[in-house]
């Protein structure tokens, strides 16, 4: 593709281009943004974007073409540049206009020197976003995303150097392609191991000197300043670029926790670096310059090579991060992201073969929860809960399941996590030991010196699901941070936002968190719905049990599994006037019969258990059957409870 | 000092008044100077200063800068017409008297202004004619030539002429400010500020540019889009009135003008590039102050060779070292005095947004601030301020050894004026300027929802329509919302009468009244939420810590404090301890605070009203018990509570229908349709704000009439049965609950039918709270002695059927403790529980008829 090269490899010639044709006027910036959106309308362009989420940062071409699927951790304030400036050469007094925009430094020939009192200087003002790859994203998304990608994982684990499988050319295999590859990862692994013995076809760069690269890498993320630099993850122990993203337009309309999908320029310019430690040493010359502390400069202008800089082009928020499913789902918003191919016709071929994925994964999940249907129809209605609406104050459509029942500190929790894991886009464990609730930091707070947003375990993407794992949980004493946590755990739950710390004052953040707790009984926290697990079967290993039942499904089932969890949420949902007719003579009718058990809530709980599980069967409408099968459910599961509790009464 | 060293003679031969004698001043130098060096000692060895400025720094401009820079103006002009042979003009007795050599005639010295021009860009300040500044400044009376400063519009005479028009007759037709303590309203108002600056010898005018607006729109704007030129020129004009008016005066320096209250721009958010340059004003809070900077002014420079000195002033943040001495032509030669340069106070200030200004979901920014001089250490990290000055940008030089500049531009405001905005918290002046700005549409909006016929109605069902029914207990929070007029008594010796009303919810657990309490907290802007299980008393109301930085005690103040002039709502009331509990009485009542701790004692003020969510004690609401059996809450509290809901679970068979169909609807109706329906929370919001502000009703005479007249038919109630039924405060709540009503109907006038809502509102709580169990009778001896009078009888009844039974035992001095119980149950035709066994022996004992030792009942 001979034009390819050009967009992707070299995008500020474009932009020079255009804006050479068009500068007196500002109606070059549009043009630009049209033109890149145009580019990467056609045929799966979007797939030779080199990704950052899967490629680490040193294999990427500075100035190149790049995206980048990541979360907005913090806002910084926003930064007036020069969007036109103009060059003067002192020798000749020749004068010539360049564009800032897209760039970190304003650059000149050697020769020339920017003229800063030029009448012709445009400034302009664009926001910084430090971004971060989604937390607790899946293996497997980012597995299907790029394959090689996971090659390349593997194969840094294995101590082995890298494949070649970084060439760009590679990058060009097409969504298509990917869905029909379910048995890709294994494949590619046991390709991988041929290559690093043998030679590959592309292997032309020597082993050695990719090892190196290899391992400087590693370092990547243990830089040698002296306190490394704190990337700011919300979750422990992840790993991946972060990112200051440069937003040109529109940035309002973003907010912290979204998730986005940018196309932008990459700049790496190691000026970037330098000028961090000259302008610690030249503070005392310039006043101007010490107006911030040394750690906001850290943290602002961290070094390029740590956290590169992606100056948008195109930027556009994710309804979800499922891989395996178009961007976007809406026929209005398909329009406006055209570059995906037909998303009604994607949902409608999903949505016939809907009731068999159903079955088999309900089959899944009961095996998973050791024969538990029950538990796996609640299960899957969790899953695929969202809140779809906030009243006043009221989050709708949040549903936190307790499992109660789990053998204690045993590693069931840990395989139904694994199992979660390996079916949503993105997911974290929260063992609720006493150290982990004293110790780590729930909540993310500002720190003021710094001056940024320093995160915490509750700042998540929305829908990503949370497992709160509370079997770990011992005796022992709660100190301030402690209670704190749990508190804002707790009001994550019930309310679904999260009081960020601002030290002066707190801001609500509200958020969308599916929360499940396992617990031995019923949970100190709240939840909406608490399902007593009573297995079936008790494995003699719970391992080996666990691992053969993951190895048994077929990648290609999983798959389905996983678009099924995804797309579901995003369907409509209305209940006709005639059901609600017949609902209310029905909670009447349960009123009249025991009015001290039934009250308000249940019947806030019967109607989103219905209306899960209309979702869940693809229905967009609520049926007679489906309510009367939400409070059979909801009987069962009432029935278990009491059931529990007899039998807790006659051990006490 | 702004005004160049080099050019004093210079200036001085061109002025138009030569005769200024030169003896004074220098008379005057030598000391000057040497106050200076002892200036400057203490901290000029601490600062690095530039020992030869980069060479790039010496950019083409800097030689014309030396006489071109703004602040001259104000040297050379101002004073121009003023008499100099005052014996006035001799020794200011003020330790900072940099300027005062080359001041000139004035004995007042020129405090040069770095918030005006320290790091200011290259603009250049220039007349359109081709005389130089100077020339132009001598001919400044000459008004016929049109001369402007290059770049703007502002033609300095004129600006100066209507600005001293506007000092002199500005007379503030809205004058009601909390400034005003002690003005003449009737008088121009800046000319009773310079009179005020005489007599305190603070020489800063504030002005506020809203009244400069409404007298001048093209002088307003000059000073918004060039506030660098023409805030110089409104000094000068302020100081020469001045001087007029009071030739005797001694001030520390010449009177430095102010503006504040810009409307340019109000939110940091808004601040974009086109405002640089401009004078702005937003709002923030304080997040950081850095240590005071001592930026060098003005070098001192002195020549090796002969001694020759020379002064250079800093131009856009550098210093130029004189490469060659003007007096020996040495080249290189000249070295810097460190301790006979001019030094001024700087601090960065880290300015954030301030949380209300936040669109939901996104974090704050943040802006640095500079101030100079004065303003240094004025605001400390957690003030909310408003802050006025020149919002600045500069471009970021990477490397002086590199052209390449970064692309990004530096951006800042140099202060002009502070306004501390939560100062008042503290003091209790009225809280004027936190009147929300409604655009005049917005108030037509709310004046004509005001007039609808059931407005009332409508706002109370817009009140968390999620929640649904409990029709009346919105209604009482609506109330609050609004709350009662603010009277005063303090004349009188009665202190503050309390307008905020106060509600108790309880009830049943799950009757979502934590949903009301997030919802209410979620509407008013200075709401606070606590959990009474989480909060402590210290957390309620304020403690004193000690700051780690400045080792100061600081007084931190918690919910109740924080939430004054709003509401705090109270989750879990039941849970909260005793002693944080106790912190309340004073505040539901008087409506302050008083902490005596670690040698802090002071009164706060809590105007806040209370919204408190409380669950029965054995989770069930006991239908057979009073409110207070069942919260288990001193009754001292209980009566504080202007009304008492009770939230239950009605059990009827329509409610349960139409709750049925609502909760439905909760589910699958689209957020559009809902809107529709419902008033929208912002129109909510600002109804009750502007309510709030605007309405102040008062009682009218029918509305008296009727309230006393509920009064008294609630005494009368008792009086029948032998009880007092309704007590003063009982009266106070009806008062206020009215005015409330009233401020619903945006009327100034309380009125009958507010009266009557009023009545009704609080004898529906009551009847849901105050009634007796076992009489079915309301009864507010309940909830103001916690018993009910019923429950009193009954207790003396069975103490006398105890006295007779003993009686008729005979003369026994000892009886079986257990033997007289099961006696007295036997003898008893109601059942007789242990408690009302023993309190009716302590009814006894205490009336000296027996004593009561372990298990034996003696005589007496």
């Amino acid at each position: 593709m001979p034009c390819v090269a050009d967009w992707l490899n070299d995008p500020f010639s474009i932009v020079q281009g255009i804006f050479v044709q068009n500068v007196p006027n500002s109606d070059w910036e549009k043009k630009v943004t049209e033109y890149f959106k145009e580019k990467l309308k056609e045929n799966n362009a979007t797939n030779w974007v080199p990704s950052l989420n899967d490629v680490p940062v040193h294999y990427l071409k500075p100035n190149s073409l790049v995206k980048f699927r990541c979360m907005v951790q913090d806002m910084f304030d926003p930064e007036f540049y020069m969007g036109v400036y103009e060059t003067v050469d002192p020798n000749t007094n020749a004068r010539v206009l360049h564009f800032g925009k897209y760039r970190d430094v304003a650059e000149c020939g050697p020769q020339q020197e920017i003229d800063l009192n030029s009448s012709q200087t445009v400034t302009l003002e664009r926001q910084t976003f430090y971004c971060v790859p989604v937390p607790g994203e899946s293996a497997w998304s980012v597995v299907v995303l790029n394959p090689k990608f996971y090659a390349y994982i593997s194969a840094s684990q294995a101590r082995v150097s890298p494949s070649t499988s970084y060439t760009p050319s590679r990058h060009k295999r097409s969504y298509e392609e990917d869905e029909d590859m379910d048995l890709y990862p294994s494949k590619q692994k046991e390709q991988h191991m041929g290559n690093s013995g043998g030679g590959d076809i592309h292997g032309s760069v020597e082993p050695k000197r990719l090892e190196t690269e290899a391992s400087a890498g590693h370092h990547l993320f243990s830089p040698n300043c002296s306190p490394p630099l704190d990337l700011n993850f919300p979750l422990p122990g992840e790993k991946g670029p972060a990112c200051l993203v440069k937003v040109y337009e529109s940035w309002d309309s973003f907010k912290v926790n979204d998730v986005l999908e940018v196309y932008g320029i990459l700049s790496v310019d190691p000026v970037l670096s330098i000028v961090n430690n000259e302008e610690r040493e030249g503070s005392v010359l310039d006043p101007m310059e010490c107006m911030d502390t040394a750690e906001e400069q850290r943290v602002h202008s961290p070094p390029a090579s740590l956290v590169p800089r992606i100056h948008v082009i195109l930027a556009q928020k994710l309804q979800h991060i499922n891989p395996l499913l178009p961007a976007c789902l809406n026929e209005e918003e398909g329009k406006t992201c055209e570059y995906m191919n037909f998303p009604s016709l994607f949902v409608s071929n999903f949505m016939s073969e809907l009731s068999p994925v159903r079955a088999e994964l309900l089959g899944f999940l009961t095996h998973a929860l050791l024969g538990d249907s029950l538990a796996a129809e609640y299960l899957i209605l969790h899953l695929i809960s969202t809140v779809y609406a906030r009243r006043d104050v009221l989050p709708l459509g949040k549903f936190t399941v307790n499992l109660s029942g789990c053998p204690r500190n045993s590693i069931f929790t840990e395989h139904i996590y694994r199992i979660i894991q390996q079916l949503v886009p993105a997911s974290y464990r929260l063992p609720m030991t006493i150290e982990n609730m004293n110790r780590s930091r729930f909540i993310p707070h500002k720190d003021y010196t710094a001056n940024r947003l320093v995160s915490g375990v509750l700042q998540l993407a929305s829908n990503t699901s949370l497992v709160v794992d509370e079997t770990q949980l011992e005796q022992g004493q709660l100190d301030a941070t402690g209670v704190h946590n749990v508190t804002a755990l707790g009001k994550l739950i019930t309310w679904q936002k999260v009081d960020y710390d601002f030290s002066y004052h707190q801001m609500e953040f509200l958020c969308n968190i599916n929360v499940l707790i396992t617990s031995e009984g019923r949970s100190f926290l709240p939840s909406d719905c608490q399902v007593h697990l009573q297995p079936q079967i008790i494995p003699p290993n719970m391992e080996e049990y666990m691992n053969s039942l993951l190895t048994a499904v077929l990648p290609s089932v999983l798959n389905k599994f996983r678009i099924y969890l995804s797309l579901l949420r995003l369907l409509d949902y209305s209940i006709s006037d005639e059901v609600t007719k017949a609902v209310e003579e029905d909670f009447v009718e349960m009123r009249k019969n025991d009015p001290e058990s039934v009250t308000a809530d249940d019947l806030h709980r019967t109607l989103l258990v219905a209306r899960f599980l209309s979702l869940s069967a693809g229905q967009t409408t609520l049926s007679r059957e489906r309510w009367l099968r939400a409070k059979q459910l909801e009987a069962l599961r009432k029935a278990r409870l009491q059931q529990q509790r007899c039998v807790n009464g006659n051990e006490l | 000092m702004s005004s160049p060293a080099s050019t004093p003679s210079r200036r001085r031969g061109k002025r138009g008044r030569g005769s200024n004698p030169p003896t004074p001043q220098d008379a005057r130098s030598p000391p000057s100077q040497k106050r200076r060096t002892d200036d400057s000692t203490s901290t000029g060895d601490l600062q690095p200063m530039p020992t030869s400025p980069p060479a790039e720094a010496q950019s083409p401009a800097a030689p014309d800068a030396l006489f071109s820079s703004p602040p001259q103006f104000r040297h050379s002009a101002i004073p121009l017409d003023f008499d100099i042979s005052s014996p006035l003009t001799y020794g200011t007795p003020s330790s900072r008297v940099e300027g005062t050599p080359r001041s000139g005639v004035r004995g007042t010295p020129v405090r040069q202004r770095p918030d005006l021009g320290s790091v200011r860009k290259a603009k250049q300040v220039d007349l359109h004619s081709d005389g130089v500044a100077d020339d132009v400044l001598a001919s400044d009376q000459s008004l016929g030539q049109r001369l402007v400063i290059w770049g703007t519009d502002v033609n300095i005479a004129t600006c100066k002429e209507k600005f001293q028009r506007f000092l002199q007759r500005f007379v503030d037709p809205l004058a009601k400010e909390d400034e005003d303590i002690g003005l003449d309203l009737s008088k121009p108002r800046y000319m009773q500020r310079l009179e005020e600056i005489n007599m305190v010898g603070e020489p800063f005018l504030n002005v506020n540019c809203d009244h400069l607006r409404s007298f001048d729109e093209n002088l307003y704007r000059q000073l918004i889009c060039y506030p660098q030129e023409v805030i110089p020129t409104f000094d000068m004009a302020a100081n020469e009135i001045f001087f007029d008016h009071y030739p005797d005066s001694i001030l520390e320096h010449q009177i430095q003008v102010r503006p504040y209250n810009a409307l340019k721009t109000r939110n940091m958010r808004s601040l974009n590039p086109e405002d640089i340059d401009q004078l702005i004003t937003i709002s923030g809070m304080v997040i950081r102050s850095s240590q005071l900077i001592p930026e060098m002014q003005e070098a001192f420079f002195k020549c090796q060779v002969c001694a020759f000195t020379t002064r250079v002033e800093i131009d856009r943040g550098r210093i130029a070292e004189p490469s060659v001495c003007k007096n020996c032509n040495t080249t290189h030669s000249m070295a810097l005095i460190h301790n006979r340069s001019m030094f001024s106070d700087k601090q960065m200030i880290k300015l954030q947004e301030s949380p209300e200004d936040m669109p939901a979901g996104q974090t704050p920014h943040t802006v640095a601030l500079f101030a100079h001089n004065d303003l240094v250490d004025k605001v400390q990290p957690g003030d909310r301020v408003n802050v006025t000055g020149i919002y600045r940008a500069a471009p970021i030089r990477l490397n002086p050894r590199v052209s390449s500049v970064k692309s990004v531009y530096k951006t800042h405001i140099d202060v002009i004026h502070y306004r501390k905005t939560d100062a008042k918290r503290l003091h209790g002046v009225d809280e004027e300027t936190e009147r929300k700005i409604f655009s005049e549409e917005r108030v037509a909006i709310l004046k004509e929802l005001s007039k609808k016929q059931d407005i009332y109605e409508r706002l109370s069902s817009a009140l968390a329509p999620s929640i649904y029914e409990h029709e009346d207990i919105k209604k009482g929070i609506l109330l609050q919302l609004f709350g009662g007029s603010r009277k005063d008594f303090t004349n009188t010796g009665r202190g503050n009468f309390r307008a905020e009303i106060n509600i108790l919810l309880c009830g049943d657990p799950g009757t979502s009244k934590s949903q009301l309490l997030q919802y209410v907290y979620n509407l008013v802007p200075r709401g606070q939420y606590t959990s009474g299980k989480g909060s402590s008393a210290v957390g309620l109301t304020a403690y004193v810590m000690k700051d780690p930085e400045t080792r100061q005690l600081v007084l931190q103040t918690g919910a109740l404090v924080l939430s004054d002039n709003g509401i705090c709502c109270i989750d879990e009331f039941d849970k909260m301890n005793e002693s944080t509990r106790s912190v309340l009485h004073e505040v539901m009542e008087q409506q302050t605070l008083s902490i005596a701790k670690a040698g802090i004692i002071c009164q706060l003020n809590a105007r806040t009203s209370i919204l408190a969510a409380a669950n029965p004690i054995e989770s069930q609401w006991n239908p057979k018990k009073t409110t207070i059996e069942n919260i288990q809450l001193p009754h001292t509290l209980l009566s504080r509570f202007d009304l008492i809901f009770l939230m239950l679970d009605p059990r009827d068979e329509a409610y349960d229908r139409r709750l049925a169909r609502h909760l439905v609807s909760l589910y699958y109706r689209s957020e559009e349709e809902i809107e529709e329906e419902y008033m929208d929370m912002a129109v909510l919001k600002d109804y009750i704000a502007y309510a709030r502000c605007y309405v102040n009703p008062r009682l009218s005479e029918e509305a008296s009439q009727a309230l006393i007249e509920a009064y008294v038919d609630m005494r009368k109630i008792g009086s029948g049965r032998g009880m007092v039924s309704a007590y003063p405060r009982q009266l106070e709540s009806l008062i206020r609950l009215a005015e409330a009503h009233a401020k619903v109907r945006f009327s100034e006038k309380v009125e009958t039918i507010d009266v009557e809502e009023a009545k009704r509102l609080h004898r529906e709580a009551l009847k849901q709270s105050a009634t007796d169990p076992r009489t079915g009778i309301v009864d507010i001896s309940i909830l103001t002695t916690g018993m009910s009078a019923t429950a009193r009888k009954r207790k003396e009844e069975l103490a006398q059927a105890l006295r007779k039974l003993i009686q008729s035992k005979g003369k026994a001095p000892s009886l079986k403790y257990q033997q007289l119980f099961d006696d007295l149950r036997a003898q008893s035709d109601t059942a007789v529980t242990k408690e009302m066994f023993e309190e009716a022996l302590r009814a006894l004992a205490d009336e000296d008829f027996l004593t009561v030792t372990g298990k034996t009942v003696r005589l007496l």
